[in-house]
């Protein structure tokens, strides 16, 4: 499947969540499909852009879908929910406001440039069944909980994607590699989001609901599409720990992470070292059974 | 043609704001326009006197009245002229009220559009032709689609008036909903008590005829002879014989088949009988799940039979009946609750639909009354009923109220309390809608004597703890997030119109909304009629309504009929299209947007196709006027001619 399909990462994935980044690249390398970074692309403005100035915000975002067409591209895609939020925002309210859009834009827009997350590529466009059969090495006999988060796919006019309160995308990428999927009910619940930074308490009550439940279920590890979650999951563990006064030690993978390693790429290359609760062990337990890996890389 | 206006000032509502002598002077100047006047109020006894008294004095042909909507008084004044001796069809309304008058406050411009109004009728009546109505005899018999408490009603009350009655319904028993209710607010009664012996009166009454596991194949005709062609859908088992007395029932091997009457918990064997006062009480076999359709062996039941009614060979059959009218009580499905995938219903196995509880506690359900939770068969001790499941929630496409789950809520938490007195009863609810006689009562009792604890607000989620729910939610009320462990959860699901409701309606040429409710004549006039003659509704099919107002509905409908079959002939309303067959080319584009049916080819002598109108079916639309290439078709009483007259009075 060669493809070639605009990149937009975004400021979370240029920094906090760099392996979100190069796990994504790495992965769709990997499965035929090009990457081509938007060129000079600037932030989506997310929450302070648009409370502080709606049409301003949609704009900013839009600069980025405006250069994507220029550059001849009909689909981008994003790995942050949020950005991905932002950037559609941008098209509803060109298609609302088209002239004061274009005036700030000063830039041509014809709003039809198609906006999707890396879980809808994988998802929609290269599919669970060929996933499937390019696995390398299946995550037999691990459980992981797909968490979606409430962005993904919420509000459902925006997000056009999957079931907005029980969406089984991730869940069906999951079982694609392997991997048991308990029926996770926390699968849309919030984390806590921003919180994490003003409001730590908020975000130690309900990112610790989410553990206490994977952990009931089962899981040996979460699967995530959203670099905060991931950020509040991974990087908050003790907080949370402090908090609840519990020992979680739960891995907190990205689903580019899990398909990417199913297929066979090198962790250092989809950057779990990167990771706060490091899914080493979990990961060694995968290649386990297949003799010719080289352990080397596994660190 | 010598023709007379009048201008009426109705009171003050046209004379306020319309110059009406002026109108009315205007109007002489108006071809074959001899008499004209103003008058305080035309429909008035001595309105209508004045106008009859100018067509002898004057020697008038043809009426204009420039008053209200023709909606109003039409037929009042059309009464009139024919009382003085002129064809009913000789007469035209100008609209200076509602068009007019009401509209705008500038009495000069008023003035003004009231007289090109005034023009536009004069010069449409110079072509208007005296019409005369024919008569067609009924057949005096109905339908009655639907055996439901609705069906159930129009049946009885049109076979107590001496009427051949002719029932079809899809189920092998007829009771509808209500037969699987344990009890109905707001007396509790025992649902089954009151209707089943209803349900007796049907098999046992002489003049109707019960089509059981039929389906309705198609409609033709007209109001008064309507013909219909029935399904018989194969029981694989002959119904003369069959005696119900359930031998093949208890020794069917396939017991694992899915048991629609108590809605999926429990099971049912491939061949039974629904329940125990089932109307017809005839066994019959689900294909399926039949061994002996799905393995190709078995035939357990042939063998025992006592009176070798299994029949593995039985096709579908269609016969036709003949009626005169049809009333359509096809009834209401209930709102797929899976759709919210939040509550998990379907999902988790104590997550119900109220109607799967209302089989709970049920004596003749699958636990025998007792309340018990369908995972461990565990009596609950909490459990929490949610409201407007697919009711008030335009995200999911239902946007309107289904009116009833506020009220069986209630009834079953209250039965509930009464069953199990240590159980605890939530009910989250968006806003109690209890209107009907005695139900807000209903409601205040299960909260205050029953010790039902309801609070306000929508719940976000369920989810599993263990062997138990957790609901989550908000009291808006409170303005806090409340959580609550539960055992069981009953979903309120709302009303939908019942499955293949739309395919029927194309059939019987009757229209539905956006949701597939059937259409009524006129929201608040006509609540039972449709817009095709000879067609009424009754029940849910039409709306939401609970148990009393669709037997009030049942009965309406049966009145409906009874006053139409009290006569032995219908008049024909001649306002129809017209053939004219020497210019008829024989395209037969009219068939095809016909939206009744009332067009069919017509062989002549010569061989030649030509398009006929039934008359009786014809509801004066126009769509074929429209679409005839050669004008051939025209709508009696505004044919093309009459309306270019209009347009030329007011352009040219």
């Amino acid at each position: 499947m060669a493809k070639r399909i605009a990149y937009y990462p975004g400021c979370s994935c240029s920094g906090m969540a760099i392996e979100y980044d190069q796990s994504t690249r790495v992965l769709c390398d990997a499965l035929g499909i090009e990457l081509v970074e938007i060129s000079d692309w600037n932030c989506c403005g997310s929450t302070p852009a648009h409370s502080y100035d709606p049409l301003l915000g949609a704009a900013l975002a839009g600069r980025n879908l405006a250069i994507a067409e220029a550059q001849g591209f009909d689909v981008v895609m994003t790995p942050c929910p949020s950005c991905l939020r932002g950037l559609k925002n941008a098209v509803k309210v060109y298609e609302e406001r088209k002239q004061d859009f274009l005036d700030l834009l000063q830039m041509p827009f014809s709003g039809r440039i198609r906006i999707i997350s890396v879980l809808q590529l994988l998802y929609e466009d290269v599919g669970p069944e060929t996933i499937k059969n390019r696995v390398q090495y299946p995550f037999t006999g691990k459980a992981i909980v797909p968490y979606y988060g409430c962005l993904l796919t919420r509000p459902p006019e925006f997000a056009q994607f999957d079931d907005p309160e029980n969406p089984v995308s991730l869940d069906e990428l999951l079982r694609a590699v392997g991997a048991t999927v308990p029926d996770f009910a926390y699968k849309t619940e919030c984390c806590g989001a921003a919180y994490g930074v003003t409001e730590n308490d908020i975000v130690g009550k309900l990112t610790g609901r989410l553990l206490d439940m994977a952990r009931r279920v089962g899981a040996d590890a979460v699967g995530v599409a959203c670099p905060l979650c991931q950020q509040n999951l991974d990087l908050r563990q003790s907080q949370v720990n402090r908090y609840w006064r519990t020992k979680f030690r739960m891995p907190i993978l990205y689903i580019t992470q899990v398909i990417g390693y199913a297929l066979g790429i090198d962790s250092e290359r989809l950057g779990t070292k990167k990771l706060f609760i490091s899914p080493d062990a979990l990961l060694r337990d995968i290649c386990k059974h297949f003799e010719k890996v080289d352990e080397s890389h596994l660190g | 043609m010598r023709i007379g206006v009048f201008v009426c000032r109705c009171g003050t509502n046209i004379a306020n704001t319309v110059d009406t002598e002026a109108v009315a002077n205007k109007a002489l100047e108006y071809p074959d326009v001899t008499h004209a006047t103003d008058y305080m109020y035309t429909c008035s006894e001595p309105g209508q006197q004045e106008i009859q008294q100018a067509i002898k004095e004057h020697a008038l042909q043809g009426i204009v009245v420039a008053a209200c909507s023709p909606r109003m008084h039409e037929a009042t004044f059309r009464r009139a002229v024919e009382k003085a001796g002129l064809n009913r069809y000789m007469f035209e309304q100008a609209n200076i009220r509602e068009h007019c008058s009401w509209i705008s406050s500038d009495i000069e411009a008023n003035t003004r559009k009231a007289m090109d109004l005034v023009r536009m009728s004069v010069e449409k009546l110079r072509f208007n032709q005296p019409l005369f109505s024919s008569y067609v005899p009924i057949n005096k018999r109905v339908l009655v689609i639907g055996g439901g408490v609705a069906g159930i009603q129009a049946a009885l009350d049109c076979a107590e008036g001496g009427l051949d009655v002719v029932m079809v319904e899809r189920e092998s028993t007829i009771g509808g909903k209500m037969a699987k209710l344990d009890k109905t607010f707001p007396t509790i009664d025992c649902s089954s008590c009151i209707l089943g012996p209803k349900m007796v009166d049907v098999a046992q009454n002489d003049n109707i005829h019960l089509y059981a596991y039929s389906e309705i194949d198609s409609v033709s005709g007209y109001i008064g002879n309507f013909k219909v062609g029935i399904r018989k859908k194969a029981t694989y088992v002959d119904w003369d014989a069959c005696t119900g007395c359930g031998l093949c029932t208890e020794k069917c091997p396939a017991k694992k088949c899915y048991d629609r009457f108590n809605e999926g918990l429990g099971t049912t064997t491939a061949i039974n009988i629904p329940f125990p006062q089932a109307i017809p009480k005839k066994a019959c076999i689900d294909a399926d799940y039949c061994r002996y359709f799905t393995k190709g062996k078995c035939k357990v039941c042939q063998k025992l039979c006592p009176t070798s009614a299994i029949r593995f060979e039985m096709e579908d059959e269609i016969v036709t009946e003949e009626v005169g009218a049809i009333v359509v009580a096809t009834g209401y499905d209930l709102f797929d609750d899976s759709v919210y995938g939040e509550y998990g219903g379907g999902h988790y196995p104590d997550v119900i639909s109220a109607m799967q509880y209302e089989r709970l506690l049920s004596a003749a359900g699958p636990t025998g009354g007792h309340i018990r939770r369908p995972s461990d068969g565990k009596a609950p001790k909490d459990i929490v009923w949610l409201s407007c499941i697919g009711s008030r929630d335009a995200s999911v496409g239902r946007p309107y109220c289904s009116g009833i789950c506020c009220m069986y809520i209630a009834k079953q938490a209250t039965m509930t309390r009464d069953h199990l007195p240590d159980c605890n009863c939530y009910v989250s609810y968006m806003d109690i809608r209890a209107p009907g006689k005695n139900y807000d009562e209903f409601v205040r009792r299960a909260q205050e004597e029953y010790g039902v604890q309801y609070f306000r607000g929508r719940v976000g989620k369920i989810y599993p703890k263990g062997d138990r729910l957790i609901v989550q939610g908000a009291d808006t009320l409170l303005g806090i997030q409340i959580e609550i462990e539960a055992d069981l959860v009953v979903l309120a699901t709302g009303i939908e119109p019942s499955d293949g409701a739309r395919g029927l309606a194309e059939k019987l040429r009757i229209s539905y909304d956006d949701y597939g409710f059937y259409m009524e004549s006129h929201p608040k006039l006509r609540p039972v009629e449709t817009n095709t003659a000879g067609v009424y509704l009754s029940g849910v099919c039409q709306g939401p309504k609970d148990i009393p107002a669709s037997v009030g509905q049942g009965s309406a409908a049966a009145a409906k009929v009874q006053a139409l079959f009290s006569r032995d002939t219908i008049e024909t309303d001649p306002q129809v299209a017209n053939v004219k067959e020497i210019a008829c080319i024989g395209c037969g584009k009219c068939i095809d947007v016909c939206p009744f049916g009332a067009i069919q080819w017509k062989t002549l002598r010569d061989g030649s196709q030509k398009a006929q109108v039934l008359e009786t079916v014809c509801q004066g639309c126009g769509l074929c006027n429209a679409t005839c290439p050669p004008k051939a078709i025209q709508l009696q009483h505004c044919t093309d001619d009459q309306i270019l007259a209009e347009v030329n009075a007011l352009c040219g």
